[in-house]
């Protein structure tokens, strides 16, 4: 059978996979975005063209619709600052009662804004990749967010691109509160249901009061990847698991993971 | 045309990942990525030679992993094994009616996933299933099904444009031509 050619060269690439499939996760994380590096000049071109046709659409917004819109803008720019007054202000008094009570401050994270360029193409995985990588800052476990709230964080960082896990997806598991409450449970990814894509579970709840539909979640800050207080979602519904040791609930989660255009990339 | 071909071949496989990674459309309307990669080995299995067939599955399945949570090559096996099964019958599929496109591109994405799973369960991941991973399958199955055909008419088209086609024998002979009148 080795003697024909095609056989051969079959199981050599066969064998190839075997020891590339065994690859440790960092270098696997690396080889893959070198491999999908092969792809940036198609991204340039796609981005290109996306921004060519919002420009050919551009033209053809009349002047009274772009003065309102403006007029609309400037007033939000307005109310923006007044707040960020005020928040300035209350981050003052903040740290001023830390240091009188003696606790140590929270510390705030930057942040950079990041673009998703590409999605998971397999059904069974939820991960997109952002155009922000080790050259700005973004470091592996980094947490991603939007206005919304928590998306995931950082798995492999490349010098020019990084890949996000998502939650819902079996690899991330985060420690969530519902501040309501105080009971604190593992969010996990959703089996049992169908794996819709705004849906996740919340584990091992434990502590704290009675579990209700429509109680918001939030990271816990434990484990010390994500920062506490970022909204993951609400409570949809709850059950006790067959083997009755604690009951899980449902989360709907407040990004919309099946959405995404841009992320808020966190950096301590 | 040989070489021409394999490389075709693998610039459609190329620009598939591609389309698969940037293009969310079918995940939005029907719930699913479909996977074009099935598709097109079936279509280098019966239309090309073994080298080709290999290098399609092993750059294919790379590049489709690059962008995956997949470890790295799992996608590789299935989709060689859907081009060598493929390239081996070749003399013996009926490769020429649409009907047939659709069926062996449907049964080799229904294998495809089925296989990358068995993989990647073998070597411990432990990707998300559920009830309607089998919707999902049966997408990826229409959705596999249908891109075969267009693949062959794609690239019978590439090839009619890029390949020297010789001019055919007309009825007219010059040297039989019956010329009337006086001259």
């Amino acid at each position: 059978m080795f003697k024909k050619p095609h056989y051969l060269i079959s199981v050599l690439v066969v064998l190839l996979v075997a020891v590339l499939v065994k690859l440790p996760g960092g270098t696997m994380g690396k080889a893959k975005l070198a491999i999908s590096g092969l792809f940036l000049p198609l991204f340039g071109l796609a981005v290109s063209t996306h921004a060519t046709t919002a420009h050919a659409a551009d033209s053809f917004v009349s002047k009274t619709e772009l003065t309102r819109q403006n007029d609309a803008l400037r007033r939000e720019n307005v109310e923006l600052k007044f707040l960020l007054q005020q928040d300035a202000a209350l981050r003052n008094e903040n740290a001023r009662l830390h240091k009188w009570a003696s606790w140590s401050p929270q510390r705030f994270s930057k942040g950079r804004l990041a673009r998703v360029i590409a999605r998971d193409p397999a059904n069974w995985w939820r991960s997109v990749e952002i155009d922000l990588g080790g050259r700005d800052g973004i470091k592996t476990n980094d947490a991603v967010l939007t206005p919304d709230g928590l998306v995931g964080r950082i798995q492999s960082v490349g010098q020019m691109r990084s890949v996000v896990i998502l939650l819902g997806d079996p690899g991330l598991r985060v420690a969530a509160l519902i501040p309501n409450n105080g009971k604190t449970g593992i969010i996990n990814s959703s089996l049992a249901s169908p794996p819709e894509s705004d849906m996740v579970e919340m584990d091992y709840l434990t502590g704290g009061g009675v579990v209700q539909k429509g109680q918001t979640v939030e990271t816990w800050g434990e484990g010390g990847v994500f920062p506490a207080h970022i909204p993951i979602g609400t409570i949809v519904d709850v059950r006790v698991k067959e083997s009755g040791l604690a009951p899980e609930a449902r989360v709907r989660l407040a990004a919309d993971i099946g959405a995404l255009q841009e992320v808020w990339v966190m950096t301590p | 045309m040989n070489w021409l071909h394999s490389i075709l071949v693998l610039a459609v496989a190329f620009l598939a990942v591609f389309f698969e990674a940037s293009f969310g459309g079918f995940r939005h309307l029907l719930g699913a990525q479909i996977d074009f990669l099935p598709g097109l080995m079936v279509y280098t299995g019966l239309t090309t030679g073994w080298p080709a067939v290999i290098l399609t599955a092993f750059c294919g399945g790379l590049w489709y992993d690059s962008f995956s949570l997949n470890p790295l090559g799992a996608s590789v096996p299935s989709l060689l094994l859907i081009g060598m099964l493929a390239w081996r019958g070749r003399e013996l599929l009926e490769n020429d009616r649409p009907g047939a496109q659709f069926f062996f591109g449907a049964v080799a994405s229904a294998f495809q996933p089925l296989a990358t799973l068995f993989v990647m369960l073998n070597i411990g991941a432990a990707p998300l299933l559920g009830w309607k991973s089998l919707w999902q399958w049966l997408v990826m199955i229409l959705g596999g099904g249908l891109f075969t055909p267009l693949c062959f008419i794609l690239f019978r088209r590439i090839h009619r444009a890029f390949v020297y086609q010789p001019a055919r024998q007309v009825a007219f002979r010059p040297d039989r031509q019956i010329k009337r009148g006086r001259s």
